[in-house]
Order: C-alpha cells, then structure tokens, then sequence
C-alpha cells in the first residue's frame, strides 16, 4: 500500500512562510547591499505584510495540519501577531544601531526573520518534536545573532555562554520528551491529554514534567536557571538582547502554557507546586539582584527575569483566566522591554555602551522625548496606573487570588513594591540629577526614536483599554483546544 | 533478553555523566563533547522506548536530534573559534570580562 501524503493547509501557514521567504529575500540581498537602512526597509516591509496577513486570517477557523502536529488557531496567530509586531520594531531599531557596529548587516535581518519562524514554530506546534525543532530554529538563529558583533570580546563571551547553556538545556528537554513520550505513548499533546492521568503512578512521567520544567526554565530565565541572563543581556548587541528578552521569551512560554496549560493540564495537581517554588524563587530574586546593579542593561535583564515570574503565577494557577492573564501579560511586556531596550540603544554610541546610571543623569533636559518616554517604560515595568503594566499585572494578581493561591498573589504585589525601588532610581537619574558637564552629545537616531515612541504609544494605548486586550488574550488562549 | 529498565538506566546514568561534565570541566571543546554525551542517552532512551512501546516515532525522533546536533555543533565551534580570536583561550574561566 502506498501511503497517501497528508492534505497540507497552506493558506493557514501563510504567516511563517511569508518571514521564511522574507529571510531567504533578505539574505540573497545582503551579497548586493550592506546598507542597513535599505536592508531594513525590506525586512520591515515584509514584516508589515505578514502582520497584515496574519490579522486577516484571525477570526477563520482553527486548522490541524502536518497530520495534527500544527495548528493554526488564535492562539498561534496571537503569538504570530505578537512576534511579528516585536520582530519590526526591532527591525526599525536596528536601522539606527547596526551602522556603529561592525555586524553583518545582511546575515543579520535575515538571522532575525529565521528566530521569527522558530518562534512562530513553536506557538503552532501541538507535538512535542515540532516544538523542539522550532526552539531550535529559533535558539540556533539566536546564538549567532549574540556573537554577530564579532570583533567585540563582549558579544563572544555572551555568545559562548548563550550556547553553552542553551545547548545544555536542550538536552534536558529532549529526555523530558523521551520520557513523557514513555509515559503516554504519544508526541501529540491532545493524545498526551487525552490519556492523563495514568492509571498508575508513573515515575516517567514525573521525571519527564521535571526535566520539561528545567528545560524551559532555562528559555524563560527563572530562577535558580537565570544565571545566564545577566552577561548574554548585557553582552549581545543591545537590538538582540530586545529581541531576546521579548521574543525569545514569549516564544518559550508560548510553548510552556500550550504544553502545561493543555497537554498536561490533566496532571497540575503534580506540577503546581513546581511552578509554585519557580515563580515565588523568580519574582523574589530578580528584583532583589536588580537592585544591586549599576548597568541599566544589566538592571533590564534581572527586571525581564522578574517579569518572568509574574508570568509563572499566572501559568500556575492552570486555569483558562490564567492562560489568558499570562499572554496578556506577554503582549503588554513585549512593548514596554522592547522601547525600554531601544532607550538603552539610543543612549550607547559605537565603542562605549553609555549603559551605567550615571550616564542616564539628566537625560530629561538633554532630550525630554527619550527621558519621558523611558519614565513611561519605567512607571509601566512597575505597574502604575494607568500604563498597560499596571492592568498586566492586575490580571495575574487577581486570578492568583480567584484560584486561592493567594500567598503567591501577595509575595508578588510584594515583589512589585520592592521593584519600584531601581526603577525610581533611573527616574529620579533622569529628572533630578543635573546632566555632567561634558555629557556626550545624542545623536540624530530617527529610526530608534520611532521605534520607542510607537512602543510607548502601545504602552499607554493598552493601558488606557486595558479590557480589550485582555477579551483579545482570551479568545486567542480559548481557541487552543 | 535484557529488559528495557537496563536500557533506561544506563541511558540516565550517561545523561548524568553528561551534565556532570558540562558542569565541572573548564575546556570549551570537552564541555561541548559532554552535551553530545546528554544528547545521545536520549537518543538511547528513545531507541529503548521504541522497541518497548512498538513504535517507529522513537527511532525517527533520533535522526531529528542528530540533525538539530550537527547543527548546534557547526554554530558552536564557530563561536567558539571568535571567542579564541580575541581571547587565545578555550577555557571558561576565561569567560569572565561580564561578571558570571
């Protein structure tokens, strides 16, 4: 018998081979071009175009393909709306960063549209291979995006230690793989559903979520797996580390909640008090090592592994609010780290990065659109009303209290007091500290400005319609099963 | 016959000896050779599972994760080459310059 080949809905997969092709575009270009500014126009264009398709094909139906191993439902097209969006402002940051360096400026917009595709890989994919070969589309893509800054020491050594540790981590989510696929016989998450919970105990399965857990803590950055993330945020190009902190981290927990929201939603009983432990240990570190730090870089990276946290607490709860209080969360915190890197960017010149507090002090009279839009990041990274950071953070909080993990609740609206502290510090720097006599002057940048001021327009827009996002994060997470 | 628990064993003793070894060797290049060891116990779990269960997933799953190797591999000793270009070193402890 000749196996027939599965029916394949192409229309579906529009979004990612639209970026695939944009990529392959891109790269062919860099033989011709090595002007970012062009480059970059492509990369955007084509960015814009996929966002369009993408939008266009929300409110269809949700399509199983690759023989039920893809699917392409809201929750998919959520995250490809969300990846494409991070991936363009990050395009349009990088036309004003890339020229200071001396990166590669073909290989490296099309290295980013490769990270996409793994990214959106990965939030398709309802089979345990097909997310393991989209994180690696997207690792592999990313560690050489770290490193692409060849000749600086700073991005070797983050690129080494990115790919030591993500290479490490993949072995762990590999055996969890082979162990959960042990257990139940099956890659597919709604077969894995489907046969949980085992009839007996099963010492595989355990071993199988807790090898998952270490895995993805590793992606995400929670702690005791965040040590990493410091010197890889602090060390990559600062586009990359936006890229990283937002996309990387979003794309990871796109596949965390489809795997523990969905296919092992059956067992949470064995898994809460894991994410439990994560999520408190997470939000309690990182903004206590935030605290003791000078770089602002370095400062935005132990703030992304916090946020991390608050995220676990919602994936903790396991319940569909959850679910759509975590990628809530996700878009909302996509923006404000993305224009809060992009300040970053905008303040280092090529040769020194400019990143300690010091050189933020008065950076509100030297330019008051970079020194308010920063405090707009800043206030809503803290979660002040009416910024989209006070209704993320009010969702996570409020299901943590509805599904009586209230302990949990508490050490978080804890955690966000004591994180207000070293964000009101670069406030106050910006504000109340007279700028240094000889502050090297700010260059023209008109692609990063825009950048950050479309993110910190989204920061506001959500915070003001706060409900319309959350109905959006919702329906997306609703539409999984 | 030698049951699948032997298999299963030996395949998560070598996983250890792996992640032990990633964790206290210094060189670059032995540290790389001890996640390969991580990577093929798995490939031996799902050998072993495979058999076990009747299905050929486990056996394809391998060639999957020896390709996704290669590929790390190829990425890895490019990086690893850039980093003893600026630093003529191999060792970690020479990852220092941003504070571990």
């Amino acid at each position: 018998m000749i196996p027939t080949f599965p029916a394949i809905a192409w229309p579906a997969l529009l979004p990612i081979l639209m970026v695939s092709g944009l990529g392959l575009l891109l790269l062919g270009a860099g033989l011709y071009t090595d002007d970012e500014e062009t480059l970059g126009w492509g990369a955007l264009a084509g960015l814009i175009v996929a966002g369009i398709v993408t939008l266009v094909l929300v409110g269809g139906e949700s399509v199983r393909t690759f023989n039920g191993t893809f699917a392409l439902d809201g929750y998919a097209l959520f995250f490809d709306w969300l990846f494409i969006a991070a991936g363009a402002l990050i395009v349009l940051m990088s036309m004003g960063y890339l020229g200071e360096t001396d990166i590669e400026v073909g290989e490296y917009y099309a290295l980013l549209m490769f990270a996409l595709v793994g990214m959106m890989v990965m939030a398709a994919a309802t089979d345990l291979i097909v997310i393991f070969l989209g994180l690696e589309i997207m690792s592999i893509s990313v560690y050489i995006l770290v490193g692409s800054w060849r000749t600086q020491p700073r991005a070797n050594e983050a690129a080494l230690k990115y790919f030591l540790l993500g290479a490490f981590s993949t072995g762990f989510l590999l055996y969890g793989i082979a162990l959960i696929w042990g257990a139940t016989g099956s890659f597919r998450l709604d077969e894995i559903a489907a046969r949980l919970p085992l009839a007996d105990e099963s010492t595989l399965l355990l071993a199988g979520i807790a090898m998952l857990i270490i895995a993805f803590g590793f992606k995400v950055a929670a702690v005791p797996f965040h040590m990493w993330t410091p010197d890889v945020y602090e060390g990559a190009p600062t586009t990359v580390t936006a890229l990283m902190a937002v996309a990387v981290k979003s794309a990871a927990f796109a596949a965390f909640i489809r795997i523990f929201l969905w296919g092992l939603a059956p067992v949470h009983a064995d898994w809460w008090v894991v994410l439990w432990v994560l999520a408190a240990a997470t939000m309690t570190m990182g903004n206590l090592l935030a605290l003791a730090q000078r770089s602002v870089k370095r400062m935005l990276a132990y703030s992304s592994v916090a946020h991390a946290g608050y995220v676990l607490v919602a994936v903790t709860s396991g319940s569909a609010d959850g679910g759509a209080a975590a990628l809530f969360y996700l878009l909302v915190y996509m923006f404000m780290t993305v224009g809060a890197f992009g300040v970053v960017a905008a303040i280092g010149r090529a040769g020194e990065p400019l990143e300690n507090i010091e050189d933020y002090a008065g950076l509100a009279t030297r330019s008051p659109l970079l020194g308010a839009t920063m405090a707009i990041f800043m206030l809503s990274l803290m979660g002040m009303p009416p910024l989209a950071g006070f209704a993320g953070k009010f969702y996570v909080f409020s299901v943590a209290v509805q599904q009586d993990f209230i302990v949990l609740a508490v050490v978080g609206v804890l955690n966000s007091v004591v994180s207000a502290a070293y964000y009101i510090r670069l406030l106050v720097a910006m504000y109340m500290t007279p700028e240094p006599a000889e502050a090297p002057a700010l260059g023209r940048r008109p692609y990063l400005i825009a950048s950050i001021v479309i993110a910190a327009g989204f920061t506001v827009l959500i915070g003001v319609l706060p409900a319309l996002g959350l109905q959006v994060a919702r329906l997306s997470f609703l539409s999984m099963q | 016959m030698v049951p699948i628990s032997w298999y299963l064993t030996l395949s998560a003793v070598l996983f250890a000896i792996g992640a032990v070894g990633v964790v206290i060797r210094r060189n670059v290049i032995v540290i790389l050779m001890a996640i390969e060891i991580m990577l093929n116990a798995v490939n031996l779990t799902f050998i072993a599972l495979a058999r076990q269960l009747g299905s050929v997933d486990g056996q394809v799953v391998v060639f999957f994760v020896m390709a996704v190797a290669a590929a790390e591999a190829a990425v890895g000793l490019a990086i690893i080459v850039a980093f003893f270009r600026n630093r003529e070193s191999v060792n970690v402890d020479d990852l220092a310059s941003l504070r571990w």
